[in-house]
């Protein structure tokens, strides 16, 4: 077993082009999930019955269902129904969708989390639903339900590894196809887990950064 | 778009594929709750040197994705003097290494809300480290961490569907090879679903339950 440096040195250029593929996907696949997430939360704890009970049995199945079986569903049966997109678009979709329901359940024990009172007293002092979200749930929701958001950020991290199933040429699938070009399986893999091991402390590190920042007024001294 | 004769047909195949996801996931639960023990019981140990060995673990087996992980174990174990593992023992070794951090971290905080005075009492009694281990501390944190335990197997069930790659015939190859050959995708990706739904609707149902009642007695 010989470790060869050069392998990486020869491809740089494929190996940063794959970092920033999955940096892209991953970016915009919590965008978008968060984004989805919030507004099924709001459908969820706001709307009727009509709308809670589909996205509660949509919600049941995206999650019961690999993440991959989903992106089949995207990416190979997405063109019976008229929906042909290329991998990337498609991974983001499966990603943000994926990654939107279990955002969804974080919003949502957040939102209820919010102590009833505060909101009948807004109520009471003709502050609407809108602005009642906005100004006294959502700030007090965000710190309590960071760590559960962080965790689910660097989960996706991880998901995006699945992406190079459906072709998607991010870190994964340049340095396995460097290994089986090259056979240097040992430098590649090893390249590989030590690239997400650092991506995914990074952000546990971020995440743990802002939990001390936004939390400060919760433990406060008052003066 | 559907075609019940084939569907008709496909479904015993996929059936009998379900029995390997199925095995594979239950056998990746069980040596990854062993793992999860240890390295659970290590996180907690008095000596920070095992403190930081469990940690490490937890570290490394959490933080790296599972298909490169499989990925790993398929290319790796060949090089290092390790030829001719079966698809399914890779597939098993891999998913146990990655279950058991995820379970060590569960064990974890059972085992820390266990009361300490009844470690104390069992050591006065005379009992050794692994008795205490399996009579008084792993009884008490399965019993708590039980409806956590039941989400893990969801997300081993989950996960397995990755063992794919390393060419074990689960339930995800065997839906794609059908779907290769009859190219429909959409019957048969849908099929496959459904068929993870079948175990893990139920499971997750459980697992609520559980929790219901965990808190109900704790209360």
């Amino acid at each position: 077993m010989t470790f060869d440096p050069s392998i990486f040195t020869d491809h740089l250029g494929d190996i940063g082009l794959g970092f920033l593929v999955t940096l892209g996907t991953w970016s915009s696949g919590v965008l978008l999930g968060l984004a989805l997430g919030m507004l099924i939360a709001v459908a969820q704890v706001f709307g009727n019955n009509l709308m809670r009970v589909p996205l509660r049995v949509f919600i049941e199945l995206i999650r019961s269902t690999p993440f991959l079986v989903q992106l089949f569903l995207v990416y190979y049966g997405g063109p019976s129904f008229g929906i042909s997109l290329d991998p990337i678009p498609a991974g983001i979709l499966g990603l943000g969708v994926y990654g939107g329901v279990y955002f969804a359940e974080i919003f949502r024990t957040g939102f209820q989390s919010v102590a009833r009172g505060q909101l009948e007293a807004a109520d009471c002092l003709g502050i609407t639903r809108l602005q009642s979200i906005w100004r006294i749930q959502l700030p007090q929701m965000l710190v309590m339900i960071l760590p559960a958001l962080v965790n689910m950020v660097t989960v996706l991290c991880k998901e995006t590894a699945v992406l190079s199933i459906i072709t998607i040429p991010e870190l994964t699938m340049v340095l396995t196809g460097i290994g089986s070009e090259t056979f240097a399986f040992v430098e590649t893999l090893l390249m590989l887990c030590i690239g997400y091991l650092i991506l995914v402390e990074l952000c546990s590190r971020l995440g743990m950064f802002l939990e001390t920042r936004v939390g400060r007024f919760m433990s406060r001294q008052p003066r | 778009m559907f075609d019940w004769p084939l569907l008709q047909q496909n479904a015993p195949l996929l059936l009998g594929a379900l029995w390997v996801t199925l095995q594979v996931s239950i056998a990746a639960l069980v040596f990854g709750f062993v793992i999860g023990i240890v390295v659970g019981s290590l996180r907690l140990s008095p000596i920070p040197l095992l403190r930081r060995l469990g940690g490490a673990y937890i570290f490394v087996f959490r933080g790296i994705p599972l298909l490169v992980q499989l990925l790993f174990i398929y290319y790796f174990l060949p090089r290092v003097g390790l030829p001719n593992v079966s698809p399914t023992v890779a597939a098993i070794i891999g998913l146990s290494l990655a279950a058991g951090a995820y379970i060590a971290e569960i064990m974890r905080g059972g085992f820390r809300a266990i009361p300490g005075g009844q470690l104390e009492a069992a050591g006065l009694l005379g009992m050794s480290d692994a008795q205490m281990l399996m009579r008084i501390r792993v009884p008490q944190a399965v019993r708590l961490t039980l409806p956590a335990l039941v989400n893990e197997m969801i997300l081993l069930i989950k996960a397995s569907s990755l063992v794919s790659v390393v060419g074990l015939a689960d339930l995800t190859r065997t839906a794609q090879n059908l779907a290769a050959s009859d190219y429909m995708f959409v019957q048969d990706y849908l099929m496959l679903a459904g068929f993870y739904c079948l175990i893990n609707v139920p499971l997750a149902y459980a697992a609520s339950l559980l929790e219901r009642r965990l808190k109900e007695r704790t209360a």
